[in-house]
C-alpha cells in the first residue's frame, strides 16, 4: 500500500468487484438484490442456502487460492531471479496434488482433521526443496524447466496410479480435478481445513520482501547487507509448500496464476520483489476469481475445470516468456 | 459362452445352464453393481480384453453396446461370434433384453417365462402407484449426474410414487443439475448412490453442508447401484425399497 497506493488500491477494488461477481453469478440464477439479502439474512430458505453454504466457500477459496499462488510465483521469481518460475509448471502444485491423493485414498485425510492439507503440504515441500537443489541459487531457465518437467510428469503419474488403483470407480475420472483445479461444490469446511496453513505460508512468504530486494543486487552483495541466503531459502520453501499444500488440498492443481500475475505487474512497481509481493497477492485472487466466474459463464451446470481458463491465458504468456529470455540470450 | 459387459453378465447368469457360462466380467463378481455376485464366483473373472476372451476359446461372446468396439471387432476377426445385448434405457426394454440373452443362449422358453414374470410385476407396481403425485425427489448420481423424463431411473421414482424433481427442472434423459439449482428445486426427498469403498470428490456432493441440509433425517434414501446400474428385473426392487423409504419418510 504505502509503496504504490494507486495500483494497490485499483487491484483492491477488482478483488471486491469480482468477489461480489463470483458471490452474483451462478446456475441457480438468484436476482442480485435478493441473493444479498439471502447472504446477509442467513436464514433456512434455499437461497441463503445457496449463498452462504455454496457460494461464499467458493469465492472465498477463489481469494485465498489464488492470492496463495500469486505470491508464490513472485517469491520463486524473486528468489531464482526467473520469470520462467511458478509453482505449477514446475510441479509443485503436481506433487501437492499427489499428496492429497495419497492422503484420501490410504483413509489418512479421514482419520484425523488436517491429514488432507498437511500430506499435500509435504508432497509440495518434497518437490520444491528437490527444485530448488536442482536448480541452484541462480535458477538457471534450462535446468529448473527441465527438472520441473521431470517433477511434474512424475507426479502426474503417480497421481493417475493412485487413483487408478482406487476401489472407488469415481476416483479415475478425478484425475482430471487434481491436475487442472475446480473450486465447484466446495465448503467452508474446505476454507476452515485450507486456512490455517495458509496464513502460516502467507506469513513466511510476506516475510521474504526485504530478502529478495536485497538479492537483486546478487548473492554476495545480499549476503554483506545481513541477508541469511540459507533462511531465505528455508522460509520460501516452507511458505511455498504451505499455501500450493493447502490450496492444492482442497482444489486440485491450477496452473499459471503464479505465472502471469507477476508477470503482469512487475512493470507497474518497478524491479523491487518487496512491492511485487502484496501486489501479486490480490492480482492472482483477482485472477482466479475471474476464471472461476468464468467457468460458470461458460458451462453452468457442469465442472469446467479452472485450469482450462488459466492455461489459456498463461500458456500464450509461458510461451513469449521462452522466447524473450532466449532473446535476452539467458 | 463368455460374457464381456456387467448387463449382458446378469443376463446370461439368470438365464444360462449349469456349465454354460464360462466366463463373466470382474464387476459381475462385486456385490456393488451387479445383483448376481454370488452366481459369478464360482466362474472365470475376466476384463473384457480379447486375449483372454480368446484364450478361453468361447462358442459365442455376449457384449453390450458399450463394449470397446475394438474388442468386438478384433473378436470376430479372430472368428469368434458376438451376440450384443441390446441396452435397456427404460423398464419397458427390460424383456426384450431378456428375450435376446435367452435366444443367444438357446434358453427363449426360460427367458420368455422370465419376461412375463417381470411384466406382470411391473403392471402390479403400476396399477398399485396410479393415485395423487406423491414428495418431489430428485436423485442424485455421484458427479452431480441426475436422470430426467424418458429414462428408467424417472420411471422407477414414479413407481415409487415420487415425482421427479429433474423433470421439472426441464431435464430430459441424463443430465447435470448443479448442487445449487438441487438446493433451489427443494426436493422433499434426495436420492443418492450407496458410496463406494475409497474416496471420491463426485461422492463427496452428498456430505456437502447444503445437500445435507437438504435432505434431514428420513428425506434421504440411499439406493445400492446393484440394483439399477443395469436394467435387470431387479430394478422393480430398487423401486420397492424407494416406495418403503417414501412411507417411512415424515
Amino acid at each position: 500500500m504505502r509503496d504504490h497506493p494507486g495500483l494497490m488500491t485499483a487491484l483492491l477494488a477488482l478483488v471486491l468487484a469480482l468477489f461480489a461477481a463470483s458471490l452474483l453469478i451462478g446456475p441457480a440464477g438468484i436476482a442480485p438484490a435478493q441473493a444479498l439479502a439471502a447472504l446477509l439474512r442467513g436464514d433456512a430458505t434455499a437461497e441463503a442456502l445457496v449463498m452462504r453454504e455454496i457460494r461464499l466457500p467458493r469465492a472465498l477459496l477463489a481469494v485465498m487460492i489464488g492470492a496463495s499462488l500469486g505470491l508464490a510465483g513472485a517469491a520463486m521469481q524473486g528468489y531464482l531471479r526467473n520469470p520462467l518460475a511458478e509453482p505449477g509448471l514446475i510441479g509443485v502444485s503436481g506433487s501437492a496434488a499427489l499428496g492429497a491423493v495419497i492422503a484420501l485414498q490410504t483413509g489418512l485425510a479421514a482419520s484425523f482433521a488436517l491429514g488432507l492439507p498437511l500430506a499435500a503440504l509435504a508432497g509440495a515441500a518434497l518437490a520444491v526443496g528437490l527444485l530448488l537443489a536442482l536448480a541452484g541459487p541462480r535458477g538457471g531457465s534450462l535446468t529448473l524447466i527441465l527438472a520441473g518437467i521431470a517433477v511434474s510428469a512424475l507426479a502426474g503419474a503417480l497421481t493417475a496410479l493412485v487413483l487408478n488403483l482406487s476401489p472407488n470407480p469415481f476416483a479415475a475420472a478425478e484425475i482430471v480435478f487434481w491436475m487442472m483445479g475446480s473450486l465447484v461444490d466446495r465448503s467452508m469446511t474446505h476454507v476452515w481445513l485450507a486456512l490455517p496453513l495458509m496464513a502460516v505460508g502467507w506469513v513466511l512468504l510476506a516475510g521474504l520482501g526485504r530478502g529478495l530486494d536485497a538479492l537483486t543486487l546478487g548473492e554476495d552483495a545480499a549476503e554483506t547487507l545481513g541477508i541469511s541466503l540459507t533462511r531465505l531459502r528455508l522460509m520460501l520453501v516452507a511458505g511455498t509448500a504451505c499455501v500450493v499444500g493447502a490450496g492444492t488440498a482442497v482444489a486440485g492443481a491450477i496452473g499459471f496464476v503464479g505465472l502471469v500475475v507477476p508477470h503482469i505487474l512487475r512493470p507497474f512497481v518497478g524491479a523491487r520483489p518487496s512491492a511485487l509481493l502484496p501486489a501479486s497477492a490480490l492480482g492472482g485472487a483477482a485472477m482466479l476469481l475471474a476464471a472461476d466466474v468464468a467457468v460458470r459463464l461458460v458451462l453452468p451446470d457442469r465442472d469446467l475445470k479452472l485450469g482450462v481458463v488459466t492455461a489459456l491465458v498463461g500458456a500464450p504468456l509461458f510461451l513469449h516468456l521462452i522466447w524473450r529470455t532466449r532473446a535476452e540470450g539467458l | 459362452m463368455v460374457s464381456v459387459n456387467l448387463c449382458a453378465d446378469q443376463f446370461a447368469l439368470m438365464l444360462a445352464a449349469p456349465g454354460q457360462l464360462v466366463s463373466v466380467t470382474h464387476v459381475a463378481a462385486d456385490p456393488h453393481v451387479s445383483v448376481m455376485a454370488a452366481a459369478a464366483r464360482g466362474l472365470h473373472l475376466n476384463r473384457a480384453q480379447a486375449e483372454e476372451v480368446h484364450a478361453l476359446a468361447p462358442d459365442l461372446v455376449l457384449a453390450g453396446p458399450w463394449t470397446s468396439a475394438y474388442t468386438v471387432s478384433l473378436l470376430r476377426r479372430l472368428g469368434i461370434a458376438v451376440t450384443v445385448i441390446p441396452d435397456v434405457r427404460t423398464l419397458d426394454d427390460v424383456p426384450d433384453a431378456l428375450r435376446a440373452t435367452g435366444t443367444a443362449l438357446g434358453r427363449e422358453a426360460d427367458a420368455e417365462a422370465m419376461a412375463a414374470s417381470f411384466t406382470a410385476d411391473l403392471d402390479t407396481l403400476r396399477a398399485a402407484a396410479r393415485d395423487a403425485p406423491g414428495p418431489r425427489a430428485v436423485l442424485h448420481n455421484p458427479g452431480n449426474y441426475t436422470s430426467g423424463t424418458g429414462s428408467m431411473a424417472d420411471q422407477i421414482l414414479t413407481l415409487a410414487g415420487l415425482s421427479n424433481v429433474a423433470a421439472e427442472a426441464g431435464i430430459a434423459g441424463g443430465g447435470w443439475l448443479a448442487l445449487e439449482s438441487m438446493v433451489m428445486l427443494a426436493p422433499d426427498m434426495v436420492i443418492g448412490a450407496e458410496p463406494y469403498p475409497g474416496a471420491s470428490r463426485a461422492e463427496e456432493v452428498l456430505r456437502h453442508p447444503a445437500a445435507r441440509a437438504l435432505a434431514g433425517p428420513g428425506r434421504r434414501a440411499l439406493l445400492a447401484d446393484s440394483d439399477w446400474v443395469c436394467g435387470t428385473p431387479h430394478v422393480l426392487r430398487a423401486a420397492a425399497h424407494l416406495r418403503h423409504a417414501v412411507e417411512r419418510a415424515p
